[in-house]
């Protein structure tokens, strides 16, 4: 009977604990939790335009949910989620054009990002909170 | 030899031809991104105005036209780019046919009914019946 050979133990090809950690990898991966968490997010939405329609009995809890610390955060956070979201999508449809793939412009592009969509959640809480006054 | 087919082997055992789609994923998924850039920053003003009133404050202004007409475009974009967002995420990290298959159809299914849900109640307070 033939002996069956020994496993050889062949090289395996670099998987992710080889890869240094850098800010554009960071950035890339955050996009798409980012989408994730706001497919979960939504169901805030889908819950306030329900409950907006039902009637003012059911949308006081809405009312009561959002006018708590942790109701207010979970806002602040779906609202920089959503925006953030959206700029790494521009990045992506200037990718899409081709351009912006020389490693300064990644870098620029993935600071341009964050930087980008902190100001303008900032903006967005001014606009909405104090200038619509929805914060009052 | 000559090359008669680009179909390999195991394509031609297996059978199944084309899928008869291509690129639509892909263009979908840019299309509802690019509406999707200022329809979000919208919503987003319009969701944080509406927080501090009362329901029939909230009723009334998501009711009116304008705002009515933007989340109602807010809602059918996000729906659709949750829906191909979320595939992809389903046929890159699930490797089981059978939980795949059902996590797509799910995925299909939700998005669908959240686009409803959604719809629904807006054009119920625009219409006030």
């Amino acid at each position: 009977m033939a002996e069956r050979p020994a496993r050889v133990a062949r090289p395996l090809s670099p998987h992710l604990q080889v890869y240094r950690l850098t800010f554009t990898f960071l950035m890339s991966g955050f996009h798409r939790v980012t989408g994730v968490v706001l497919y979960a997010g939504f169901l805030l939405v889908v819950w306030w335009l329900l409950a907006a329609a039902a009637g003012p009995n059911q949308y006081a809890w809405v009312q009561w949910f959002m006018s708590t610390w942790i109701g207010r955060l979970v806002l602040l956070g779906f609202s920089w989620g959503l925006i953030h979201h959206s700029l790494g999508g521009v990045r992506h449809l200037i990718w899409d054009t081709g351009r912006g793939f020389a490693p300064n412009e990644r870098e620029w592009l993935a600071r341009a990002t964050l930087i980008g969509s902190i100001s303008l959640t900032l903006l967005a809480w001014i606009i909405g909170g104090f200038v619509m006054g929805g914060l009052r | 030899m000559k090359l008669s087919s680009i179909r390999t082997p195991m394509a031609k055992a297996r059978g199944l031809g084309s899928a008869m789609s291509g690129t639509e994923h892909w263009w979908e998924m840019r299309l509802t991104a690019i509406a999707l850039v200022p329809l979000t920053f919208a919503a987003i003003v319009i969701v944080i105005s509406l927080i501090g009133r009362n329901h029939a404050a909230v009723a009334q202004i998501l009711g009116s036209p304008l705002v009515a007409i933007v989340m109602l475009l807010f809602v059918y974009a996000t729906t659709l780019h949750m829906r191909l967002g979320l595939q992809s995420v389903i046929e890159d990290y699930i490797y089981g046919k059978g939980l795949k298959t059902a996590l797509l159809i799910g995925n299909t299914f939700l998005t669908v009914v959240l686009w409803l849900a959604c719809t629904y109640a807006i054009l119920k307070l625009s219409f006030g019946v």
